[in-house]
């Protein structure tokens, strides 16, 4: 339970305490052996190269913040990088990855794919983009720290990123060594924007000129309840990318045509949600100006029930977006908290809200997966409704890069300084702003522990 | 034939399929004898047919007509026609199980009767098909024709033993269902559109391959006629090439009635055992099997060219249908074809459209162009699914840059009252402009939403004006003026709001 009233807390220790409590996650979390962290807290989950990326992302938040000593955070993001470098990659059984991409879910002991899942390209880059971030971060020139950039360089280049594009412009999302690429569409705006980027740079595989420009040819710009926004269903697509670059300011042709950056975009966006709460077109439980935020995340399950007299089919762990759906009543309250540097005023004022009418939720600063009020007393749910267990490692690592980017820039100044970055949005389109400048060279943070 | 091992009961399956023979193919229907040239020889009675020859022989042109099955095409006999009044017996049922949600009461027991709802369409379908009837056809002038059309030369046509000349031909012979390549099937017995409307009785567990506007108007209609419906697609979406967010909203009104959504997923295999169909079904590398009693198929089209000896007049062709120019021309100058033998776009009204191309094109000299038509088209599911006109990335990749207004059906206030608030209108027009590219309109009442928008875009009216047109309150279509109110809310700048109020600061002088 909370041991201090969140109401006499200042903006910033309110702030400070969810992010540690996130924070946490990944030293709760992680196998020190081989830097791998689980995809959830819930007993048996297998690791989530994405969550890696997140956790090699906030491990210079918690030297920076005093939540972890420098030599730890080094130990741990050496022992990942180490442990991928290593790996066995391949188009066979018993591997972690191929042509230096990685399968989404490892075995968090032996490395190996799980689950027969995908070979993730999005979840790559991401994972990469942690790499990149512990790469400018741990500048120092002793023996450890040179060989995190030396390894973080290494892996990051071995990426066949053109391969990645099968036979035509835009990346694939997926690939599995039966079935080959998997044909989902990348058809519109989502958080990929990363992937492009780091795809784009490669020094040594890029992907071809079109790539970005075949992807930005399916987004549409659209004027909903009195926003003009690039549209993303749910929130996490316009968060996950920002977390890593800072887009406010910098435009590709698109947003050129617009008038208009990524950055405005996803605060829009944030608005967007908000509103569409304040509709609740469904009439779902809570749902108000202070209570919204649509994600990706864990969800009842899968059954259909009546809400209002309406017939309402709700789903487990699922993609949530408004205002065309889906939507069952499932708030994702982390990301309000990750839409912090777009829209402080209204994710505090949900932030504060969500501690006062739904105190159960939260477990000690720490936020769950999802929730749903409207199962309050319904079918096998208790008088909170529905909360997810555990938690779920991507969502706490946006939550702690968020705040840090609302409250020091860190992750975003450090990624400015990375050479690659700077190239791989110079050849997606992007320039002005920061862009315009020349990269000042990355902190590197002393030790504050 | 795809019927055999199916539970589809032989047409004629009743009385009314009995009157809907005697109407449009009488059994002792005696053909005319032909008396010189025609000025347009039509080969297929469906829609672009029947819509030529009436047409043609309204403006006095000496015209034959010729079917070798029923009047009516695939629209009246087992096309649009069966399949809408299936789907409103479904839409009742839904409205019955969802009574609460419109202030009545849902009844205790709520009983199907699948049968009922078959007779209903077999008696709609044959009052509708009496309009053209063969004795209609032949009281508007027309030389009426049963029999397999040959072409013998680049100017006349045997059929039936006759050999008939002509001026101009129109070939309208429609389309059918493509065979499926799917191993097993066709021995397992499959139920295509050709077959489906002659079931007397619901299948318990139905498979539904193809996510097309079939394969999606089937599944649901089926399940809300009490079967237990999966539905596969092999695309990451329904409806390819409709937008994302229309797709995802049918995806989730299937769901949510019940239908098992199978997205990415591949039928590979069939066969039969025990009394049931098995269906391997692959997903991304995965397989897994299903049984089920009874198979649909809303898997593409194929042209009906085979049979025709279209060789024997010069006419080119290809799976994909008769080669035709813009002016749907084929490669003999005396023959246009029409319809779904020749279009990408296979729709009643598109045949008809085309149709009346023809004739003006073919008989009066004309040089009206299949490009220049503004073709809308609706899928009927609940909710509908309507577009017209280019989409987003259609524009974009035209270099037109292109904003969407996106009003929402929740926020409709007729809508709400009906209890239809699922879906939105989007009405896409160039940036900086009010020219309107096109619409997509997700929502009950679709269909008849998305003709304003037409009109619109046919007659030149940008979304501006569109937002001056009055729409009674309160109806659906008020969606569409809502576009045009934000298209006007965003012209309001700030310099123009900064005027006004100076302009009333000083009018309260």
């Amino acid at each position: 339970m909370l041991k201090v009233e969140p109401a006499v807390l200042s903006d910033d220790e309110l702030l400070e305490r969810y992010q540690r409590a996130a924070f946490d996650y990944f030293i709760e979390n992680v196998n020190p052996e081989n830097g791998l962290v689980a995809d959830t807290s819930r007993p048996n989950s297998p690791a989530s190269i994405a969550v890696v990326g997140f956790a090699l992302s906030c491990y210079p938040i918690g030297v920076e913040r005093g939540w972890m000593a420098r030599d730890v955070a080094v130990k741990l993001t050496l022992a990942a990088l180490r442990f991928f470098s290593t790996s066995r990659q391949g188009n066979g059984d018993e591997v972690t990855g191929h042509k230096g991409f990685y399968y989404h879910f490892l075995d968090m002991r032996t490395g190996l794919r799980v689950w027969r899942c995908e070979l993730s390209m999005v979840d790559t880059a991401l994972l990469i983009s942690g790499m990149l971030v512990a790469g400018a971060y741990f500048s120092d020139d002793d023996g450890d720290e040179a060989e995190i950039r030396q390894l973080a360089e290494a892996l990051y280049r071995r990426v066949d990123w053109r391969w990645a594009q099968g036979s035509s412009p835009t990346l694939r999302q997926g690939w599995k060594p039966k079935s080959g690429f998997l044909h989902y569409g990348w058809e519109g705006y989502n958080e990929a924007t990363i992937l492009y980027v780091l795809s784009m740079a490669s020094p040594d595989n890029p992907t071809s000129d079109d790539s970005y420009e075949g992807w930005t040819a399916t987004y549409q710009w659209e004027n909903i309840y009195g926003y003009d926004v690039l549209y993303g269903g749910p929130l996490f697509m316009h968060q996950f990318s920002h977390a890593w670059i800072d887009f406010a300011g910098i435009r590709d042709a698109f947003m050129r045509e617009k008038n208009s950056d990524y950055f405005e975009n996803s605060r829009r966006s944030t608005y967007l949600h908000r509103d569409y709460a304040r509709h609740n077109p469904y009439g779902y439980g809570g749902y108000d100006a202070n209570l919204w935020g649509l994600s990706a995340g864990d969800g009842p399950g899968s059954f259909r029930a009546s809400v209002q007299r309406q017939r309402r089919r709700f789903s487990g762990y699922a993609a949530r977006g408004a205002p065309f759906g889906p939507d069952d009543g499932t708030i994702a309250p982390w990301s309000c908290l990750a839409s912090l540097p777009f829209a402080p005023d209204i994710c505090l004022a949900a932030l504060r809200h969500l501690r006062d009418r739904y105190p159960e939720v939260i477990d000690n600063f720490r936020l769950p997966s999802g929730f749903n009020p409207t199962l309050a007393n319904r079918r096998k749910f208790g008088r909170n409704g529905w909360v997810s267990e555990g938690h779920f490692g991507l969502d706490q690592g946006i939550v702690v890069m968020m705040i840090e980017n609302h409250r020091s820039r860190l992750i975003w100044e450090l990624m400015r300084s990375n050479p690659h970055i700077r190239r791989g949005l110079g050849r997606a389109g992007f320039s002005g702003g920061w862009l315009s400048k020349p990269a000042s060279p990355a902190s590197g943070g002393g030790d504050v522990a | 034939m795809s019927r055999d091992r199916t539970m589809a009961t032989a047409f004629p399956v009743d009385r009314n399929d009995i009157e809907l023979i005697r109407g449009a193919h009488p059994p002792l229907w005696k053909n005319p004898e032909p008396n010189g040239p025609y000025n347009l020889l039509v080969i297929g009675a469906g829609p672009a047919g029947l819509t030529a020859a009436s047409e043609a022989a309204n403006l006095g042109a000496k015209v034959a007509l010729i079917e070798r099955g029923l009047i009516g095409g695939t629209c009246i006999n087992v096309g649009c026609i069966p399949s809408k009044a299936i789907i409103r017996t479904a839409r009742l049922y839904a409205d019955m199980r969802d009574a609460e949600n419109l202030g009545g009461d849902t009844p205790d027991r709520l009983r199907i009767d699948f049968q009922r709802a078959m007779t209903r369409m077999r008696q709609i379908r044959q009052r509708i098909s009496r309009a053209d009837s063969a004795a209609s056809v032949v009281s508007a002038g027309i030389d009426l024709y049963f029999g397999e059309a040959r072409f013998s030369g680049p100017d006349e046509v045997t059929v039936a033993g006759k050999t008939l000349r002509f001026k101009k031909a129109l070939v309208a012979t429609g389309a059918r269902p493509a065979l499926p390549t799917i191993p097993g099937l066709t021995e397992a017995g499959y139920l295509s559109n050709e077959t489906m409307f002659d079931l007397t009785e619901c299948p318990k567990r139905l498979l539904v391959i193809g996510g097309g506007p079939l394969g999606c108007e089937a599944a649901q209609a089926f399940c809300l006629l009490g079967a237990s419906v999966i539905l596969v697609q092999r695309e990451p979406m329904f409806l390819p090439g409709e937008e994302r967010d229309a797709a995802q909203i049918l995806s989730d009104a299937l769901a949510r009635e019940g239908v098992e959504v199978r997205l990415n997923t591949e039928a590979v295999a069939v066969r039969s055992e025990g009394g049931k169909k098995l269906a391997d079904l692959v997903c991304d590398g995965d397989t897994m099997t299903v049984s089920v009693d009874e198979i649909i198929t809303g898997i593409g089209r194929s042209p009906n060219v085979d049979g025709l000896d279209l060789e024997n007049a010069g006419v080119a062709y290809d799976a994909t249908g008769i080669k035709v120019d813009d002016y749907l021309r084929t490669t003999n100058p005396r023959i246009y074809a029409a319809g779904d033998v020749c279009l990408a776009y296979k729709f009643t009204h598109t045949a008809e459209a085309t149709a009346r191309i023809v004739v003006g094109n073919a008989l009066f000299l004309g040089r009206r162009k299949l490009s220049e038509l503004i073709i809308p088209w609706c899928t009927y599911t609940d909710p509908e699914i309507a577009h017209v006109g280019l989409y987003p990335t259609e524009a974009r990749q035209n270099g037109i840059p292109v904003k969407t207004y996106t009003v929402l059906m929740h926020d409709v206030a007729r809508a709400v009252m009906d209890g239809e608030e699922e879906g939105f209108a989007k009405i896409h027009v160039r940036e900086g402009s009010d020219r309107i590219l096109g619409a997509t309109i997700v929502a009950s009442h679709a269909g008849e939403m998305i003709n304003a928008v037409s009109l619109a875009i046919k007659s030149g009216m940008g979304l501006h004006a569109l937002a001056d047109v009055i729409h009674p309150f309160p109806t659906q279509a008020q969606g569409i003026k809502m576009a045009g109110d934000a298209y006007r809310r965003t012209k309001l700048t700030s310099s123009w709001k900064h005027l006004a109020g100076r302009w009333l600061a000083w009018s309260r002088r």
